[in-house]
């Protein structure tokens, strides 16, 4: 079952009057519960893919279906609506919320997006957090937590309204070999367990070994997709 | 919307210095507005009082046209004593009325047998008098300060000009609505101090003195003072003896007649009216330091969290929830500024209240200042600097809640 398809995306910036070309032509499909990652130079439009993806910008021509929704066409309110519904992000530099303990953090978007009640936020707080390992460290603000912590708190915040679609721009650009491949575990493991689609864009080669599916851009282009064998699933 | 709170709160306590100085200016602002308030009303209220409760009264009823010629006293614009007795039986009819006291003023000469000047007189019943303006009575300077027929209370500046005292012997000599001429013996029963004003310069004799004096059958009246049970309904009682009066000039019962507020009849009244002019200037100037300080470090704290906006935005936080927590952030910080400083002025009044500050208006000397702590106005001014800094936090709140979520997020 497919969670994504892109059809000719193209998304133009206009800058200082000229016109710039982040996606040309992009064409692809992901399916459910897959590990798939974009690589690519600086600048070859991964992050800008993201954002396509994840309903925070919309394609200059193209159509685009996130888990059966046209995002292409979504208002803002609209999107939002779909973002937190569907979505869940990881960001390179965290972005946990600094006035937030680690469990407030991820019980954030249950609170004021989905307003989940209670009972219901406990529960699905405290299985998460104990999933990527850190319920020792729920009342931990994220200043105390290191760089690997703080992205496991993130993973659990984008899990935690059990979202189809997970988008991670960098997820382990700032952290080290051990901390990555934790992360990196951590998403399979939900992957597998929860059937969530991981989508993220990385330089970092350690990763790309680790992942089924790869899709190379090169100035905005779509030049190449493969599936590595011998990565378990 | 606890979480909002919450939030809302550590972001204060996040940029804890910042808070506490723009909650301090916040309180400063707070407190100096409502001390100052307090004071000017307390001087206000004081000032007013001693030309209302010493002097004036809280109204008087005339003879249409009296006041505007009141500088010359006429004795051609009296009350008769049947009009004097409609407007009597007016005043007995309204329960906020608490007395009043009929004045037959006229000018005259006082002589103290080697000199002569001019006198202003009030001619009254004392009891009637004193129930209208009770501090008549501490205005008795020298002598037994009593008004039985046969005595005079002069004003000090004419005792101590004239060389005149308690116990002395004086004559006035007066004119007549006719322009005859008669001239009576008094003795001096008490100095007035002066109260700053029209009157302030006054003496007082006894009514049937000043109807003898003036030959008249009966006495015939320029002023009705009047007392009201409650000041703070002035206007209103003001406007219900008018009706009452009005009815009894449409059944031909009385002429036409006016009747003043002290405000109408005090020159005090314009420094009042400056007086609350100053105080509104400084909740205007109270309104623009909360305004601009809100604003100011709301503006700072969404430039500053741009990227946590792009987060929470990114992630499907709704622009009014991304609103909300901005402008009850605005809103906490103004309740701590408003809370610090309604505590430091109540403090700073009661301790006013503890010395006792005196000063001196006029020729009043020693009048003691004794703000009142005033829990409406505490109520009013914290309601409207909380409403300041909610709409000192609504612009960058908007702006925070409109923020391109990709824009946000590429922010450095």
């Amino acid at each position: 079952m497919r969670v994504i398809v892109a059809e000719r995306l193209t998304k133009t910036y206009s800058r200082g009057g000229v016109s710039v070309d982040a996606l040309k032509d992009v064409s692809f499909t992901i399916d459910r519960a897959s590990l798939v990652t974009f690589i690519g130079p600086s600048g070859s439009g991964k992050t800008t893919l993201l954002n396509l993806l994840g309903a925070l910008d919309r394609p200059t021509h193209g159509r685009m279906v996130v888990a059966g929704t046209e995002v292409g066409s979504l208002d803002p309110r609209a999107a939002a609506l779909f973002r937190g519904g569907t979505i869940g992000f990881i960001f390179q530099e965290f972005n946990l919320i600094p006035v937030l303990t680690a469990y407030e953090n991820v019980e954030y978007p249950l609170l004021l997006i989905q307003r989940v009640e209670a009972a219901e936020r406990r529960r699905r707080v405290r299985a998460l957090l104990e999933a990527v390992g850190l319920a020792d460290q729920q009342d931990r603000y994220p200043d105390n937590l290191s760089g690997g912590q703080k992205q496991r708190i993130a993973v659990a915040r984008a899990l935690v309204t059990n979202p189809q679609l997970v988008l991670a721009d960098e997820p382990t650009a700032n952290l080290d070999l051990a901390n990555a491949s934790t992360v990196i575990d951590t998403m399979r493991r939900m992957r597998d367990t929860l059937g969530t689609t991981f989508v993220f864009s990385t330089h970092d080669p350690r990763v790309v070994s680790e992942v089924e599916h790869v899709f190379r851009l090169e100035d905005g282009r779509l030049v190449g997709q493969e599936t590595q064998a011998g990565v378990a699933r | 919307m606890t979480t909002i709170v919450k939030i809302a709160l550590r972001n204060l306590v996040r940029y804890r210095r910042r808070s506490l100085l723009t909650a301090s200016l916040i309180a400063i602002g707070v407190m100096a507005v409502i001390v100052f308030g307090a004071s000017a009303g307390a001087f206000r209220s004081l000032i007013v009082g001693q030309m209302t409760d010493a002097m004036l009264g809280h109204l008087q009823v005339h003879q249409r046209g009296y006041v505007a010629s009141i500088d010359n006293l006429p004795l051609t614009m009296l009350l008769s004593p049947a009009e004097v007795a409609v407007v009597e039986r007016a005043l007995r009819d309204r329960p906020e009325v608490e007395a009043y006291s009929r004045r037959l003023k006229f000018s005259g000469m006082f002589s103290n047998y080697t000199e002569t000047t001019a006198i202003r007189l009030n001619g009254v019943n004392p009891e009637e008098e004193l129930r209208t303006i009770p501090l008549l009575a501490s205005r008795i300077r020298q002598g037994a300060g009593t008004l039985h027929p046969g005595e005079i209370l002069i004003p000090e500046l004419l005792a101590s000009g004239m060389g005149v005292a308690p116990g002395d012997t004086v004559v006035i000599v007066a004119t007549n609505r006719e322009g005859s001429v008669n001239a009576a013996q008094l003795v001096v029963s008490g100095v007035l101090g002066s109260v700053t004003g029209p009157g302030g310069r006054d003496g007082y004799v006894h009514i049937d003195d000043a109807t003898s004096l003036l030959r008249m059958d009966e006495p015939e009246i320029s002023e009705i003072a009047v007392r009201l049970r409650e000041f703070d309904r002035l206007n209103e009682s003001a406007g219900a003896i008018r009706r009452a009066l009005e009815e009894g000039r449409a059944a031909g019962a009385i002429g036409p007649t006016e009747v003043h507020t002290w405000e109408g009849l005090s020159p005090f009244y314009n420094i009042a009216v400056m007086i609350d002019l100053l105080a509104a200037s400084a909740t205007l100037g109270l309104i623009a330091l909360v305004l601009i300080s809100v604003m100011n470090v709301m503006l700072m704290s969404v430039y500053e969290r741009v990227r946590e906006i792009g987060t929470i935005a990114a992630m499907g936080t709704m622009p009014r929830t991304i609103l909300g927590m901005f402008i009850v952030e605005g809103l906490l910080l103004g309740l701590l500024g408003v809370l610090i400083g309604d505590a430091v002025a109540a403090g700073a009044i009661l301790a006013i209240n503890a010395v006792g500050p005196t000063f001196d208006f006029g020729r009043e000397t020693g009048l003691v200042l004794a703000p009142r702590l005033d829990l409406w106005q505490m109520l009013t001014v914290s309601g409207v600097v909380l409403l300041v800094a909610v709409a000192g936090t609504v612009q960058p709140a908007f702006k925070a809640s409109r923020m391109d979520p990709v824009e946000a997020l590429r922010h450095g």
